[in-house]
């Protein structure tokens, strides 16, 4: 973040669509359109909602994976994990901007973009676990939770004093392509970007974590860190290696919202992070499939609730359901209540 | 023939409580040695302070694997690191990774042994596809050694109370050790098993090399494995010696059995 960007683009154009951004809106508004398939009407609005949902659950997921992922490790509730998600949209905004500016055709500009986004936030993730966290390691772990807090603050308005506190104008790095028609509203092709990318992420991600050795070593490291460090695994490099792939998920979903919503701010991390915390505890917290499953219900219980009953009420919903499910099963859908050990 | 350990005048304190006090204790190549004391007496301490989970207030800790006389001081070092050295240890009670298989359990202490890096991982190069294979190879011969290659692909925490302690032994030979330490090892197993552990730490010692300090209250096991016996109570070295010397040193039969009553007929 270290040169300011000026847009020329029109400003009421922004705060019209401010309230769509608040809530990383994924829905579309072109809702109840009219059916254009010959499908049932219902049907059609159902499948909308539905995929609608899976989107948006999707980057709730690749969120959540760093929750998850670094409450396995360390058993901290990474607040400012938002913030990383917010720092790769910024990111992939001025590179993004800047290439284009050099005229590098999209394909490009895209990869370099993204790649540059998740390179960053990697630097960020790991820099903040060694000032913010690491000289914690054996403190009580209130301290760690407002060193989380403080952190998440310090970088937002890090990134509101760098940049600026107005909304800026996103390109669309996904581009619109001509796939399953007659129903592509359906499906549209940004969503079909986003769960394709979600879903190779997370093929990569399982991959990494059973059959490499560094994969062995967080599940060890997990389970039991002194046992891990006495067979010979570094715990400090594992927790970073933990931090840094949480961060590289966070980034690509910050882009993928980014790119699909069109906008993005310094406080965008915030609300997202708090929705993927949420559907990390609802699929029980430390469990990386547990998260992926947290993110797909709270995107669908959203997505269903906005669809059928009331936008206004969209996190309401979102966070009774939560309320529903802890009272019900405490340590969330596929968390393991722990027997602590003596 | 210089030892392979060897500890001088350790001493660890926590707040105002000497665990240890003054302690000195050294181990041969190929020599099965125990350390016995009381309940408290600062043996587990001892084992912390060596594997590097704690910093001993003061004295040295010297290792010197291949006898040679270049002996280096591990003190400050780190557990992973005191590890890659070729200590290895197990604990009092099972520690194992119970959410992974037995063969994945022994490959995290061979990886303490190889180099691949994170990106090697990552991309996966031939160099880290050979390497895992020799890993996974490596793990099941050292299964196989230790009687539990019937169990493999099992989840850890599925296997008899027994073979569990033996996969802790396993877990740690596959750090490639030159010197053992076992934390209670018998704790918890019935007679037959104490047997089975007794026939398979001589035969580690026999056909491996590998020297071995335990910690042990069984004493029949005690008696019958080791060849020098260091006794300690509240930190402080009581005796030393042969099973012989141990038995009838009056000492550590006070501290054991605590103090005789004269018997005035």
């Amino acid at each position: 973040m270290d040169f300011h960007i000026t847009y020329m683009a029109d400003d009421s154009h922004n705060r019209r669509d401010e309230s769509r951004f608040k809530n990383i809106y994924l829905l579309r508004l072109s809702y109840k359109t009219g059916s254009r398939t010959g499908l049932n009407m219902d049907l059609e609005y159902f499948s909308q909602l539905f995929f609608g949902g899976l989107t948006r659950g999707s980057i709730y997921a690749l969120i959540a994976l760093g929750y998850t992922m670094v409450y396995g490790i360390i058993e901290l509730i990474n607040f400012a994990h938002g913030e990383i998600y917010m720092i790769g949209a910024f990111t992939a905004l001025i590179v993004s901007s800047v290439l284009t500016l050099f005229g590098m055709p999209v394909l490009a500009v895209v990869v370099l973009a993204g790649m540059a986004a998740v390179v960053y936030s990697c630097s960020y993730g790991y820099t903040m676990e060694k000032i913010a966290y690491k000289p914690l390691r054996n403190a009580p772990r209130l301290s760690a939770l407002i060193s989380a807090i403080g952190m998440s603050l310090f970088l937002q308005n890090y990134v509101l004093l760098a940049q600026t506190s107005d909304f800026l104008p996103f390109p669309s790095l996904i581009p619109d392509f001509e796939f399953w028609e007659p129903y592509a509203h359906i499906l549209t092709s940004p969503e079909l970007v986003i769960l394709i990318t979600t879903v190779v992420v997370m093929i990569l991600l399982t991959f990494l974590i059973k059959f490499t050795k560094i994969g062995k070593a967080m599940r060890a490291t997990s389970q039991d860190k002194m046992m891990a460090s006495l067979l010979g695994i570094n715990v400090d490099r594992v927790i970073s290696v933990t931090f840094v792939v949480g961060s590289a998920t966070a980034a690509i979903g910050g882009i993928l919202i980014a790119s699909h919503i069109g906008q993005i701010n310094f406080y965008m991390g915030f609300i997202a992070g708090i929705k993927a915390f949420v559907a990390a505890v609802l699929g029980g917290i430390g469990s990386i499939p547990g998260a992926v499953l947290g993110s797909l219900v709270l995107g669908w219980t959203e997505s269903f609730f906005t669809g059928y009953i009331s936008s206004d009420y969209e996190d309401v919903f979102a966070f009774l359901f939560l309320v529903l499910i802890l009272i019900f099963r405490p340590s969330g859908i596929l968390g393991r209540s722990q027997a602590q050990k003596v | 023939m210089k030892p392979i350990l060897e500890v001088k005048n350790m001493t660890m304190d926590f707040g105002g409580l000497r665990a240890i006090d003054n302690l000195d204790l050294f181990i041969d190549k190929g020599e099965i040695v125990a350390l016995i004391g009381p309940n408290g007496a600062g043996k587990t301490t001892f084992f912390n302070c060596i594997t590097g989970i704690y910093t001993p207030t003061s004295g040295d800790v010297f290792i010197d694997p291949d006898g040679d006389g270049k002996k280096e001081r591990i003190n400050n070092l780190k557990p992973n690191l005191v590890t890659r050295r070729g200590l290895a240890r197990t604990f009092q009670n099972i520690r194992l990774f119970s959410s992974m298989t037995v063969l994945e359990n022994v490959m995290i202490g061979c990886h303490a042994v190889t180099k691949a890096g994170i990106l090697g991982a990552i991309f996966r190069g031939p160099s880290t596809k050979a390497e895992e294979n020799l890993i996974v190879e490596k793990s099941y011969n050292i299964l196989e050694k230790i009687g539990l290659a019937k169990y493999v692909n099992e989840l850890a925490v599925n296997l008899p109370y027994g073979a569990q302690r033996r996969l802790e032994i396993a877990r740690a030979m596959a750090t490639e050790p030159f010197l053992l330490l076992l934390d209670e090892p018998a704790a918890g197993m019935n007679p037959q098993e104490t047997l089975e552990l007794d026939a398979l730490i001589m035969k580690l010692r026999d056909n491996e090399g590998i020297s071995i300090l335990l910690i042990e209250h069984d004493m029949k096991l005690v008696m019958s494995l080791s060849e020098r016996i260091y006794v300690v109570d509240y930190g402080k070295k009581i005796g030393e010696g042969t099973p012989e010397d141990i038995r009838s040193n009056p000492v550590v039969i006070k501290a054991y059995l605590g103090e005789e009553i004269e018997e005035d007929a």
